[in-house]
């Protein structure tokens, strides 16, 4: 069992618990919905996902009461303050990702993403970054997609480049 | 005898040339990510599922289960020269081997990792070759009412017993089972949780559900930690070769571990930090230096974890193979990729593919021994793979996360997906809940409701049924004592203190 810091309300978790406990509203509201016909009332699609339901209900009451007490984070996660600016690049590579990879392909918006997620992580010389990101996607594209008969979207570099 | 002969006919399969490159390439691959700390056996084979159109299956099974017990070698690697874990399994690892390395034995600490490895790992394989048949004549008894409580048996444990909190252990099984039942429901056509998204009529991918997890949430959790204190690769020095004392010290800890390692591991339970601790615990008590533990590292203290560590991955494999019961996320991802085949791992198995378990069987000990030869002459090349600078290992396993996603699709639905399921594991990760019972969930869930509704079915729906068949009734009560039985003893040591 992990050690408390302080008694008390802590609010993280019990705001997990109560996220969770929307889940299990949602999850019980949508199993209403599904539509199941009288043969398989016994057996039918429903029994599982209510089951699911109470479950997650249960945890999340559970979770609840405990964020009430004061949480259940060990001192030492507390301790460490959380780097939201390196959070914060990662999360915008993965953003950029996605919103990239249909106009501009894989490659570019791969190079992209790699640049904002190793200057996230302390890296400080984007252009040996966007170098080292081109090989390497050139090389993931060519190689283990191709190898893999996967298709992970052709662009503008990759057409250049005849693919 | 049958068990030597179907063995040898494994061998006949495993050693073909083509067999041989596959093993060599999943060991190799399996090394490397064991060694690369925030890449584990779980988030590799599932960025490698699609290879499961291309290639036959016998082929990346033993792809597969080379990646999975390469990573069992190469975590500790990481364990002793960087006081990082590579995986969870190897934790302990690194509390002796890391002082070991800092004392200056580093070579020693990783040649009783290695050759420890590699005794508990033939020791293991030794045991899925005789132990499976055994557990296949068993099960083959079992009805839909045994197969689901035996489920049930394993959702408690893996959720509930073995981590650090049932509650949140149980939050993560139910996530994903939720996400299991996502998409049409096979027995009725009926849509379940689809929201509408013809996206999602085919359920989620496991591949996203496992990417989001193990490398979208696991790198914004390493970069929110970046200020947790950087730690320092020891230069690797000394000789590779143990001294005669060093041998003696460590024989017994390997066979003990071993011992201890398999039969956990092989236990529908599951899960690989159970043995290592008993074992290090084990070790501790009989060491006859018990001053080195915890100072200047003992060779006792590495070398009977990573024995355990390596003999219950093994054991891993049994309930996978012979019942289809996934203990562990590697194991889960694996049996995703048998799915795929349109094979079900299962007593059945054996009878219906004898090639392919008995020719993935032999393979595991040409892994071993593949193994053994990469991780100790070559142990320099691995501790280069170290070296990689973060920002350049986070950026590129993002770079694989998205080949792996957004190539089996092409759908921006699965990309965002992956992200929302990525900041759930970030969350996950932060407040210390599980990760690998929602993979579990994911691919155990939708085969235990399989297996609920049929003994529904034949018993017309009485519930009664679960009760009145013996060995159900007794895995059930199991199950419940594993769940129950930890509560109520606090309940009774606070009546008594009070």
């Amino acid at each position: 069992m992990t050690s408390r810091a302080s008694p008390g309300f802590a609010w993280p978790e019990t705001l997990i618990g109560l996220g969770l406990l929307g889940l299990a509203v949602l999850v019980w509201w949508q199993t209403r919905a599904i539509a199941s016909s009288p043969i398989y009332a016994k057996v039918g699609p429903r029994i599982f996902p209510y089951l699911t339901a109470v479950g997650l209900g249960a945890m999340a009451v559970a979770m609840v009461v405990q964020g009430l007490r004061g949480g259940w984070q060990p001192d030492e996660e507390r301790a460490v303050a959380t780097d939201w600016r390196a959070v914060g690049f990662v999360a915008a590579g993965l953003l950029f990702n996605v919103l990239l990879i249909v106009p501009l392909g894989f490659t570019a918006a791969s190079v992209v993403m790699f640049v904002l997620v190793a200057h996230g992580f302390g890296s400080r010389a984007p252009l040996r970054d966007a170098g080292i990101a081109l090989v390497f996607a050139l090389a993931a594209f060519f190689g283990f997609a191709k190898a893999l008969g996967v298709n992970i979207g052709t662009g503008v570099i990759e057409r250049l480049l005849g693919a | 005898m049958e068990t030597l002969a179907a063995l040898g006919s494994g061998f006949a399969v495993a050693l073909s040339p083509e067999n041989l490159l596959w093993c060599l390439l999943g060991t190799t691959l399996g090394t490397a990510i064991g060694v690369l700390p925030g890449l584990g056996p779980a988030l590799t084979i599932a960025l490698l599922l699609p290879i499961t159109f291309q290639v036959p299956a016998t082929a990346a099974f033993i792809l597969f289960a080379g990646i999975y017990y390469g990573a069992m070698y190469g975590g500790s690697t990481t364990s002793i020269l960087l006081n990082t874990p590579g995986e969870s399994a190897t934790i302990v690892t690194a509390l002796e081997g890391n002082k070991m390395a800092r004392s200056g034995r580093a070579g020693a600490a990783l040649a009783t990792a290695a050759i420890g490895s590699f005794v508990a790992g033939t020791v293991g394989t030794l045991g899925i070759t005789f132990l499976a048949p055994v557990v296949v004549d068993f099960a083959l008894k079992f009805g839909p009412a045994e197969y689901f409580a035996l489920m049930v048996v394993a959702f408690v444990t893996v959720s509930a017993v073995l981590g650090s909190s049932p509650v949140r252990g149980l939050a993560s099984l139910f996530f994903g089972i939720w996400l299991g039942l996502i998409g049409i429901d096979l027995q009725t056509g009926q849509a379940r949780f689809t929201f509408g998204l013809d996206e999602l009529l085919d359920g989620v991918n496991v591949i996203v559900v496992a990417v989001g997890l193990f490398a979208i949430g696991e790198t914004l959790y390493v970069a929110a930690r970046r200020h947790a204190g950087q730690d320092e690769i020891i230069p690797l020095r000394g000789s590779l070769y143990m001294t005669r004392q060093e041998w003696s010290r460590s024989w017994r800890p390997w066979l003990r571990g071993a011992a201890i390692g398999f039969p956990i591991g092989a236990m529908p339970a599951g899960g690989s930090e159970v043995p290592t601790f008993l074992s290090y615990w084990a070790e501790k008590k009989l060491s006859k230096h018990p001053e080195e533990f915890g100072t200047t590292g003992a060779i006792e203290g590495v070398a009977g974890p990573e024995a355990a560590n390596n003999a219950s991955a093994a054991g891993v494999l049994v309930p996978m193979l012979t019942l289809g019961l996934p203990t562990g996320a590697t194991a889960a991802i694996m049996l995703s990729a048998f799915q795929s085949y349109g094979i079900n791992p299962g007593p059945l198995l054996f009878q219906s593919q004898p090639a392919m378990v008995w020719g993935l069987i032999a393979s595991l000990y040409i892994a071993n021994i593949m193994l053994l030869v990469l991780n100790l002459p070559l142990v320099g090349l691995w501790v280069r793979i170290l070296r990689i600078p973060p920002p350049l290992l986070y950026a590129g396993i993002l770079v694989f996360a998205t080949i792996g996603t957004y190539g089996i699709s092409n759908s921006v639905v699965d990309l965002m997906l992956l992200y929302a399921i990525g900041a759930v594991g970030f969350l996950m990760r932060r407040f210390d809940f599980p990760t690998a019972p929602v993979v579990i969930g994911m691919i155990l869930g939708p085969l235990a409701e399989q297996e609920f509704r049929r003994a529904m079915t034949i018993s017309n729906g009485d519930w009664s049924v679960f009760l009145t068949h013996p060995l159900s009734a007794a895995l059930l009560a199991l199950a419940a004592i594993a769940l129950a039985g930890p509560f109520a003893w606090r309940l009774w040591q606070r009546g008594r203190t009070a």
